[in-house]
This record gives structure tokens, sequence and C-alpha cells, in this order.
């Protein structure tokens, strides 16, 4: 036959209650009790309760006499139970005597102590900063005694361990940097593992060790790749990109600016290049539909009503996209020559932080590096940007409704891609379109 | 525009707003409120939306929470912050809570004339915010600046939650500067750093913003920048503004006017201890009023309160621990 030995815990009867008094046992060791009938009478600080036997069985040791207080959920009391009561000893979920056979008594075992910082042995002061510094900067307890302090007592303040880090990099005389004051490394600030490497012993056998050439070399970001980086990556992450790619027809853009070529460096100082033309077609697009000039916040459309016209250029340190301020009132020369200013600064380093400010459009021309058709990334918190591939001759049906022949012409590929929040591919194509018309109808009288 | 005039000014631009938006209080009617802030308001908003109530303020605040939890959007003023303690079970018991019960917002604020400095005495000089501070439910908001002042009692009202917009006596005609006209509101829970610097960092709010401010630029000619970080908001406080200035300074001062023991300084340098001490190069210090009644002496009154030569002292001890 099954036997189960049931533990009878001293219940929880009100929420605050911690603990009860054992007024009288009704059973002695070796009674038997039946399920609900009363094994004992407690006393708490809200009430004087009568305290049910949880299982029938025999009850086989009382732990506690009378009067005796003891915390709740200790165990009072044993009762060997047989057979099926097992299972009737854990079933009325509202009987709070019986103790859990999952839950074991609790023992506190204290967590493993951090390694601790050895005291200074001059008994000097730190502060938690101060000996953070150190340890990140591999500095040593016996080095840190001889760093002198400009704080109050003598105390070696942030500015102070600061310059001494400093100093230690590079490379001037500090006291106590020498290995030999700090052979032990008992004396080192433990957990540092750069600390311990830096004065451990060194075996003469690693000198001659052959280690093979490197394979790759680790360079360091600049701000601004680190800054273009995180830009693309959330430029991505933020705009459902969408692309249109139309072909253009250059052809009548590019005899404009032969005809004006000699005439218009002349007159303003630089060459007349493809960039004006975009612009200027990209800027009257742009006012014809206003939602390609927007930004995006929350469930907000934010619309300029100005246009800011980024200009996307390549320079020794990377990719910067300085941009033309409130390029709706300039004229066609007025677009030429702020392409050039900002073209020219950014080449020689001149730009200041207002001008890659406030763009609301970007313009990207990789054509000049014979790149056909590129695929940009947005750049934030823009909706779209337009891409200009290589102006190259390429033999192109004219005249399709006249029967048609075969011509050539100076062609481009233009890509814009597009925040699909809220450019569909109608609004897209639509303002490619009319930049391609423009391009393709420019009206030469603007240059002069 | 006064800080006074700010307050006024975005309590009127917010009834103009919202038709919900009503106030509640002594005298605020035709008087006008004991500090004018509501003159002129009966006369364009009628008498259903500018209450003059009886001189009781747990029936005021009782009937906000009322008025707010059936969907109203109530402004009940405490002609002084001192009295709010009559209504004191209404708000922390009732308002507070009433939210985490039954799932209904209640969307009230609790305009709290508060601070002395002007010889009010015990009864109409005490900067009560952290006997609320300690209740979560509501939130706490203590503008320095008419900006923050207009910003903030904007925010309030559009809050869901009761706020108590502790307005602070002294800077009401004391203080004036331009604010935009456009429709804007200063963000509950976000703190302002007033002013940059690298080597000592003071939490501060309401008037102890200016005397840190004043303390500050002394300090710089003894070669030492402070950093000035106004709370703006008390509860919930911006942990990360105050974490992050005194993670790069090293050194934290606090600074309030209200009574030391027990203040909102002592939360926030707890805060700083449990998650920033790694980066304490000095202990943190606070600055605030003695442990009394607000005297009414005026001599007793600028010795217990808090000044701007106080804090000096104190960013001079810690600029040289």
């Amino acid at each position: 036959m099954f036997m189960a030995k049931i533990e009878v815990v001293m219940p929880q009867l009100g929420e605050s209650l911690t603990e009860g008094t054992i007024v009288k046992w009704h059973k002695k060791p070796g009674d038997k009790v039946r399920r609900d009938e009363t094994l004992l009478e407690i006393s708490t600080d809200k009430v004087d309760s009568e305290i049910p036997s949880p299982v029938s069985g025999v009850v086989t040791r009382l732990l506690f006499d009378e009067q005796k207080t003891v915390a709740v959920r200790t165990v009072i009391a044993e009762i060997e139970t047989e057979g099926s009561e097992t299972v009737l000893a854990s079933a009325p979920p509202e009987a709070p005597s019986v103790s859990p056979p999952a839950i074991k008594p609790f023992t506190f075992t204290r967590p493993p102590s951090p390694p601790r910082v050895p005291a200074p042995p001059s008994g000097r002061f730190y502060s938690p900063l101060v000996l953070n510094i150190a340890r990140e900067g591999g500095i040593s307890m016996p080095e840190l005694e001889q760093i002198p302090g400009s704080g109050e007592g003598g105390r070696v303040s942030k500015k102070d361990i600061l310059a001494y880090v400093e100093a230690r990099k590079k490379g001037a005389p500090t006291p106590g940097a020498a290995p030999s004051v700090a052979p032990a490394a008992a004396s080192t600030i433990p957990s540092a593992p750069r600390i311990e490497a830096g004065l451990r012993h060194i075996d003469s056998g690693e000198l001659t060790k052959k280690y093979p050439p490197p394979q790759y070399e680790i360079l360091q970001m600049s701000n601004l790749l680190q800054k273009m980086s995180e830009h693309m990556v959330r430029s991505v992450h933020t705009s459902p990109h969408v692309q249109a790619v139309h072909e253009c027809d250059m052809s009548k853009v590019d005899a404009i600016r032969r005809n004006h070529a000699d005439g218009f460096e002349k007159r303003e100082g630089f060459k007349l290049t493809f960039m004006p033309f975009i612009c200027d077609a990209a800027v009257k697009a742009l006012q014809q539909f206003p939602l390609v000039n927007s930004s995006i916040e929350g469930d907000k459309i934010i619309l300029k009503k100005f246009v800011g016209l980024g200009i996307a250029v390549a320079s020794e340190n990377g990719l910067i996209v300085p941009v033309i301020k409130n390029a709706e009132e300039k004229n066609f020369v007025g677009l030429a020559r702020t392409v050039n200013d900002l073209a020219t600064r950014t080449r020689s380093k001149r730009l200041l932080p207002t001008d890659i400010e406030g763009g609301t459009f970007t313009v990207t021309n990789y054509g000049v590096f014979g790149t056909m058709v590129g695929i940009p990334i947005i750049n934030q918190p823009q909706v779209a940007i337009l891409g200009i591939g290589v102006v190259k001759k390429r033999p192109v049906v004219i005249n399709a409704s006249e029967g048609g022949a075969i011509a050539i012409r100076s062609i481009a590929y233009l890509t814009l891609s597009f925040d699909h929040r809220i450019v569909d591919g109608a609004l897209g194509g639509s303002f490619l379109a009319t930049i391609v018309k423009h391009l393709e109808n420019f009206d030469e009288n603007q240059i002069v | 525009m006064t800080y006074l005039e700010a307050i006024s000014e975005g309590l009127r631009e917010e009834m103009r707003r919202d038709t919900s938006v009503i106030l509640l209080g002594e005298d605020i009617g035709t008087y006008g409120g004991a500090f004018k802030v509501t003159k002129g308001f009966i006369e364009e908003f009628g008498e259903g939306r500018v209450i003059d109530t009886v001189l009781g303020e747990a029936a005021i605040i009782g009937a906000a929470t009322g008025a707010a939890i059936a969907g109203m959007r109530p402004v009940a003023e405490m002609q002084f912050a001192d009295f709010v303690t009559n209504g004191f079970n209404q708000l922390v018991n009732v308002s507070a809570k009433y939210y985490y019960r039954n799932f209904i917002p209640v969307p009230m604020v609790v305009r709290l004339p508060s601070g002395g400095g002007m010889h009010g005495g015990p009864f109409h000089s005490t900067n009560p915010e952290a006997w609320f501070f300690h209740v979560p439910g509501l939130k706490l908001v203590a503008p320095s600046t008419p900006y923050d002042a207009k910003g903030l009692i904007k925010a309030a009202v559009r809050d869901p939650n009761p706020v108590l917009y502790f307005e602070h006596k002294y800077l009401y005609r004391h203080l004036k500067s331009e604010i935009p006209d456009e429709d804007f509101i200063v963000p509950i829970g976000k703190a302002d750093i007033k002013r940059e610097g690298n080597e000592i960092t003071v939490v501060t709010y309401s008037t102890g913003v200016h005397w840190a401010l004043d303390a500050a630029v002394a300090m710089e000619k003894e070669g030492v920048t402070v950093e000035v970080v106004d709370l703006r908001t008390l509860l919930p406080l911006d942990k990360e503004a105050i974490l992050n200035s005194v993670k790069k300074t090293g050194k934290a001062l606090i600074v309030h006017e209200d009574t030391l023991t027990g203040g909102i300084g002592a939360e926030i340098a707890a805060l700083i201890s449990e998650r920033a001490f790694q980066h304490l190069d000095a202990p943190i210090k606070r600055v605030a009023s003695m442990d009394t009644p607000v005297p009414y002496a005026p001599t007793l009154e600028k010795y217990f309160l808090p000044n701007t030569e106080k804090v000096l002292m104190a960013l001079r001890e810690l600029a040289a621990y």
C-alpha cells in the first residue's frame, strides 16, 4: 500500500499576517485524523481559527508545543496517509495548510561578492569615478598612489587622473609608470585584464615567435563615415523605397550647353554643366508636386513651402550633401552659381554647418562616374531623391508617330527613389515625367 | 510677457481651443483670482466655464475629479498651494487612483501658487510638491520661465492624467520674456538643459533654476563651467537627462526651494548614487530650505530660503573637492 507523509504548515490567515500562535492541539502523535477534522486552533493578530486537517491519516509528529508563535509556512505537524489519500491531500485548493511539495524550504546563499579593489596602502580616498578611470586606463593601485592630487586633502580629482592618463598615452614620463614599481599581480586592480596584460612577465621565448603577416588592416571609421553609415541604415529602415526609371533625351540640353559654353564661362568664370539644368527642372517639378517636397512626422505630413535642393557631392572625405537654399527663388544662372559655389567649397572643405541644413529634396549625379542607372537611398527626412545617370549617345527611335526613324541622341536614365509611405507610383512617375519633359523642352532663353 | 501672463495666456488658448476645459476656484470669476491669473475670463467664457466655488479645497478638487471622470477637462485653482492639504484625500485617494481601478482617465489640472520670498508666512509660502511626489498616478510640473509656464500649462490641460501645476508666486511678476505666438506645448516628462557646462551639474527646478544660473555665471569667472538641468517635470522624473549630465560632469548639486529632508532632492540623490555611482567624483550635495515652517519675519525668511550665494558656496566646495 502506498504511504505518504504530508507536512502541515502554519497557514496565512490574512494577507498582512506573518505569524500565528498555536493555541491548542486537538490531536496528539499516533491519533487518527479525518480530512477536515479540526487538527488545531491558532490565534493571530486578526483572528482565532480552527484549522482542519488537510488529509485523512495518522498524526506522526507535532513540531511545536501549544502557546508557541510560529512564522507562517513553517511546518508544524506531519501526517502519514495511506493510498489515494495523497491525491486528496493536495486537492482542495483553499487548503493553505498543505505545504506544496514543489516548494522547498528556502536557504539563502550569498551571491559571490565582486572582486574587491584593494585598499590603497596610503589610505588616500579615491572617488568611484577616479577608480573607474584608473581601471579603464589600465592604471594599477601603486601607480595611482603616485599621482599627485589637487583636490581636497590631496585627493586625486577627475581632472588629475584624466590629465595623467592623457600624458601617459602621449608617452610622457609619469610617476610610477614603470612596470617594476608594480610587479605583483595582487597589487593591481582586479577584473582588468588589460592591466595584467601590460604588467605580465614576458617569457623570452615569446619574443622569437613568428607571426604570419597580417591579412587585414583595421581602420577607424571617420565621423563622416559613421554618420553616413547610420543615416543610410536608418533611411532604409524608415522608408519603403520604390524606384522609377525614365529615359531622358538630353540632346537639346546638350546642344544648349555647347552653344553657350564659351560665353557662359567667360561671363561667370566657371564651366556650364548639366547640373543646373537638372536642378532647374527638379525645382519646377517640386513646385508642381508639393507632396514630393515634404517630410513625415508620425501621422503628419510636413509640406515645405520652400525648396532646399540638396546636391550630393563626392569629396575626398566622403559624401556630403550641401543645400541650395530657397532654390525656388533662383533663376537658372542663380542655380548654376550656387551649385558651383557649393561644389567648390565642399571640395576645398570650406562648407559652413548651415550649408548642409534645410534640404527638402536631393539630386545625386552618379553619371559622372559612368553609372548608367543608379538606385539612390533617400536622404532622410526627405521623401524622394533624384539620381542622374551618364549622358551617352545612343541609337533611338524618333518621330515614332510618323513611321519612325533611328537617330543618334544623347540619352540619360533618371531614377527617382521615393518613399512609398506617401508617394505612390502614380505621383512618383508623374513627377519624374515632368522633369524629363522640362529637360527635353528646355527653354534656351533661360540661360541668359 | 510675464510668467503670470504666460499661464493666463496658456489657459485662455486652451479654453478657446477646447470647450470641455473649465475652471474652478475661489474668487476666480468676477474677482479674477487672488493673483489675477483668470482676470477677464468670466467675461469671455461665462459663468458656466469659469466657476466660483465655495471656500473648500476638498469640494473644488472633488468636483474637478468628478467633472474629469465625466469627460470635462477641469483646471482647479488653489488660492495658495498651502491650502491643497484640505483636498489631499481627493487627490491622492481618488484622482490619482481612479484610472488604475476603473480604466477611466481623470484629465484634470490643479494649479498651485507656491513658494516664499514675499513674506507670506507659514501658511502662504509652502512648496508642497514633495507630498505628492510620492503618489503614483499623479504628474507634477514646476516651470521656471514664462515659456515653460505657458507650454506646460497647455500640456497639462491636454494630458489625460491628473497634473499638479506648481506655479511660483515670486516668479509671477519678476520674470518677463518673449514667447512665440504660435500654439506650442512643453512636453511633460522632459527636462531642459538651461546652461551647458562640464565640471558640475546642478539639478533643479522653479526658482532654483535662477539661483543656479546666476551662480553658474559667477563660477565661470572662476574657471569652472556648471551645467544647469531644469527638471520642469518632477513626476515622472526625466532620469536620463539627470544621469547623462552627471555622467558627463562627475559632480552633482541638487537645489530646491522646498525644505531639505525628504524633499525631491533626496530621490534624485538616490537615483544618481544607484545609477551613476561609478561616475561620481564627489559626494552629491543639496541646497534647500531649512527644515522649519517658512518664517514670517523677512530676515528669518531670507536666512531660511536658498539663494544664489548659498548655491555658489556649495558649487565652490564641489569645485575644490
